[in-house]
């Protein structure tokens, strides 16, 4: 042995004593992890955590969570001598006298909004391929919970630099708070210390960003990975991958490697991002005071939705009774998002519902062969894109030289049309997608091949599929529909005669299939 | 349908294929040359980011092709770090991609649900326990724990009562009264009518005694826009005529929905316009809601003026400003 080996021995020795480390670290470094690009999000995901941890931790060292006012003496010349809160006047600090503060704003806030796409990103992944189904809902769930918070953090990470367009942004968030019945504005007075704006509101959103959200995000980060590891990761279809296997590379080396080596990847990317592409200008808005605003003001994309949705509501309000219901806030701030949030994360449970399959997957779907599944998505999709445009209307009434009217009046008739229809075009689009997929795999791929027959007919040449290729495309389960019989076994009806036709109504949509090939059909057309 | 008995047969894991490293050993060599390079680029990453730290002032500005003028500090700092950040991410997957084994694995997946006999044993040593404990029968332990926790449960929640005082009438309040004379902000400058021509917006505030300070809280209720436009313009009650003076109109400029300043003037239209949810407001007929997801129009302030001329307010507002509250009676 040489020496730096006997070092290394005589480490891992010492550790092993103490821990029993071995056993685990030999099984686990062995660990089998399926390979496909879609698997890189959850990771952009994570790694822009870490980043945002690291970048924000720099920040903290300068930044002043305080709404007393100075008077701003520093660098930047246009703001000279004027009156703003400490907040504000440290993140000018931060972004013209500390080297490097100006690149860690930005790496940090380019890291937020990298973080909230992967998720999203992750998530439609997620869905589309039946990932979350049993033994994978406690994750799903868990997810459902980081994107929420996500938002949350976002938004309050964005608001602590006390700018023109940041204090609007809490002024909303203040008036949905302020909306609540019966509550409301209690809650505002508890949440700000008094009356709008205050002088609180800044360092508890600061403790909250920093301490108690991280904290929280660390806990189900772990958890969530924790589960991946333990319940190994889903894997796609094809040969010689089963619900039984994993089919993958080891961890060590070329998952550490990999993994590893895409951290820095994302981080690189972000710090590129960071250094050529300026985003919150904050010393251009000026500091927060509620009589004034700039034009266009824009969340980050991650809140545009909800934006959208205030935006197109129609304006009612109830008064009665001395007192007032917001519903033009009530409607797009709380119940919409509500309704929203806990359909998806209860989803996984609805669909088995539906389905009636209570078996372990571990094998991804194709999307196309769970066409409702991917056309709920679709519809899903389409509804947060409708509200999306709506949350930009204005800057994109002044792009495309349209009106601000037609834009809403579009988006309000838009988010009741579109994504029916979206659902009914995607399911026939999966549908005829599993057509070409039957097609394909009986009658092989056109080769571009002519052949001149001797009785002087052209025909084209099929290439039939390989082996692989054709189990690729057939080897997914296709179930019958649900069947619940409206009597028991006594002849007796059963209850809950309305829920059960229900489920079987929608249990008959969600199989609704083009049967694909068989072996009976393949030996078939090798007759021909 | 017996579907499942039909399926065409699994051909399992096609062939490996070799790649150019693992059989030609000048391919390898070429291949770990350019993961070493990646390597290498990145410490000259790091080298460009400390002598940009160093040596590059934090005010100088360049002129960059498509970004246009750019702080130099900011910019080279920037690409040294993405460059020494990218390069050992690429070099690292380059390596694994090329050079490292890359025969698939297959691994054995269990069934998560533990075997029976095991069920059955936890079952038993869960209710043994509870058994121990007499959760069963102590049922006079069991509520008074349950009373006591609950009652736990309250005191942090009662701990967060002092966040903030209760808000009494405080929203329904502003800081005008009755002959407040208006200023204008900035500049704090008492105004006449002859100062506004017709077509002119200014923003205003109540003037304060000189011992009060003016706090972000006053202008988040004080804030008013003063619109001049010619009195035959105006489709107003007789009432809400009277509030105006000489074709001057007063609102509130804390939005009536969720309290943005409604800052958006067209003077060709007589619009009011917030840019946060685009409620507009028709100037002529009181701030009417025209479009938008506004419900209510902007409340008005009755002004006039005092002997010397100034304008002032008749009195306060008769509604409260901004958004709507749950104890908002109108």
């Amino acid at each position: 042995m040489t020496s730096r080996q006997k070092t290394a021995a005589s480490v891992a020795n010492y550790v092993d004593e103490r821990t029993g480390a071995a056993a685990w670290m030999k099984k686990n470094l062995t660990k089998v992890f399926p390979d496909h690009w879609s698997f890189m999000l959850g990771e952009v995901a994570l790694y822009s955590f870490i980043i945002l941890l690291l970048s924000g931790t720099f920040l903290s060292l300068w930044f002043d969570p305080s709404q007393r006012e100075v008077l701003y003496q520093g660098d930047y010349q246009p703001l000279s001598g004027i009156k703003m809160s400490a907040a504000y006047a440290s993140t000018l600090h931060i972004s013209f006298d500390i080297r490097g503060g100006l690149l860690m704003r930005q790496i940090h806030h380019w890291a937020a909004l990298l973080f909230m796409a992967a998720i999203v990103a992750h998530l439609l992944r997620v869905f589309f391929t039946g990932a979350f189904r049993k033994p994978r809902e406690f994750n799903w769930i868990i997810g459902v919970g980081l994107l929420t918070l996500g938002i949350v953090e976002g938004f309050l990470g964005y608001s602590l630099p006390d700018d023109l367009l940041s204090g609007t942004g809490i002024r909303i968030a203040e008036a949905i708070i302020q909306a609540l019945p019966v509550v409301g504005s209690y809650l505002s007075f508890f949440a700000f210390g008094g009356a709008f704006p205050g002088e609180a509101f800044i360092p508890r959103i600061f403790t909250v960003h920093v301490l108690l959200l991280p904290g929280i995000f660390l806990a189900l980060i772990t958890v969530h990975l924790m589960l991946v590891w333990y319940q190994k990761h889903t894997q796609y279809p094809g040969p010689g991958r089963t619900e039984k296997n994993v089919v993958g590379y080891p961890l060590m080396p070329i998952y550490m490697a990999k993994a590893g080596g895409f951290f820095f990847i994302v981080f690189g990317i972000t710090a590129f991002l960071s250094a050529v592409a300026s985003i919150n200008p904050i010393w251009l808005y000026g500091p927060y005071t509620p009589g004034q605003i700039s034009a266009g003001s824009q969340p980050d994309w991650y809140m545009g939705w909800l934006d959208g949705l205030v935006r197109m509501a129609p304006p009612i309000e109830t008064h009665a009774f001395g007192h007032t219901i917001s519903w033009n806030i009530l409607i797009p701030g709380l119940i919409v998002p509500g309704i929203l949030f806990t359909g998806m994360a209860l989803y996984p449970f609805i669909e088995s519902w539906l389905t009636g399959d209570k078996r372990e997957h571990h094998l991804l779907d194709r999307p196309r062969n769970a066409p409702n599944r991917t056309a709920l998505g679709a519809m899903s999709l389409t509804f947060i894109l409708v509200t999306l445009l709506n949350g930009g209307n204005d800057i994109v009434a002044t792009h495309f030289s349209l009106t601000i009217n037609q834009i809403m009046w579009f988006s309000r008739f838009g988010i009741l049309i579109l994504p029916p229809i979206a659902f009914v075009i995607t399911k026939r689009l999966c549908l005829s997608l599993q057509r070409a997929d039957r097609d394909v795999v009986l009658h092989g791929v056109e080769s571009g091949t002519l052949l001149r027959l001797p009785t002087g007919e052209f025909v084209e040449v099929h290439t039939p599929l390989t082996a692989e290729q054709s189990w690729t495309l057939t080897q997914h389960e296709q179930r019958p529909a649900l069947e619940l019989p409206e009597e028991d076994n006594h002849g007796v009806a059963r209850g809950k005669v309305l829920r059960n036709k229900l489920r079987s109504r929608m249990s008959r949509a969600a199989v609704e299939e083009v049967t694909k090939p068989n072996s009976d059909d393949m030996k078939e057309i090798e007759g021909h | 349908m017996s579907h499942e008995v039909a399926n065409l047969s699994d051909p399992g894991l096609p062939a490996h294929v070799h790649r150019a490293a693992d059989s030609d050993p000048k391919a390898e060599k070429k291949a770990e040359r350019q993961v070493a390079t990646l390597f290498g680029l990145s410490a000259v990453g790091t080298i460009l980011f400390i002598v940009s730290y160093i040596y590059i002032p934090l005010d100088l500005f360049i002129f960059v092709p498509i970004l246009g003028s750019t702080n130099a500090h900011q910019l080279s700092l920037g690409l040294g770090l993405a460059i020494s950040l990218l390069c050992i991410g690429l070099g690292a997957v380059h390596w694994a991609k090329t050079l490292m084994p890359d025969n698939e694995v297959i691994a054995q997946r269990h069934e998560f649900r533990s075997p029976e006999s095991e069920r059955k044993e936890f079952v038993a040593a869960a209710k043994e326990g509870a058994n121990a404990a007499g959760l069963g029968r102590r049922s006079l332990i069991k509520r008074s724990l349950g009373l006591s926790l609950g009652l736990v449960g309250l005191s942090p929640l009662l701990l967060l009562r002092d966040l903030g005082p209760l808000p009494g009438k405080e929203l329904e309040k502003t800081s005008w009264k009755t002959g407040t004379r208006l200023v204008t902000d900035p500049g704090n400058r008492p105004i006449k009518p002859s100062d506004l021509e017709v077509g002119a917006v200014a923003q205003v505030l109540p003037q304060l005694n000189p011992d009060e300070e003016r706090t972000l809280n006053n202008i988040g209720k004080d804030a008013v826009l003063l619109i001049r436009l010619r009195v035959e313009d105006f489709q107003l009650s007789p009432e809400r005529l009277a509030w105006t003076h000489e074709g001057i109109i007063a609102f509130s400029k804390i939005c009536s929905h969720m309290g943005c300043a409604v800052a958006l003037y067209e003077q060709q239209t007589k619009h009011l316009l917030c840019p946060c949810h685009q409620s507009t407001f028709d100037v002529p007929r009181a701030a009417k809601v025209i479009f938008g997801p506004a419900a209510r129009p902007l409340p008005q302030l009755a002004i006039t003026v005092d002997t010397e001329g100034y304008l002032v307010a008749q009195k306060p507002f008769t509604e409260p400003v901004g958004p709507s509250f749950w104890e908002r009676s109108s």
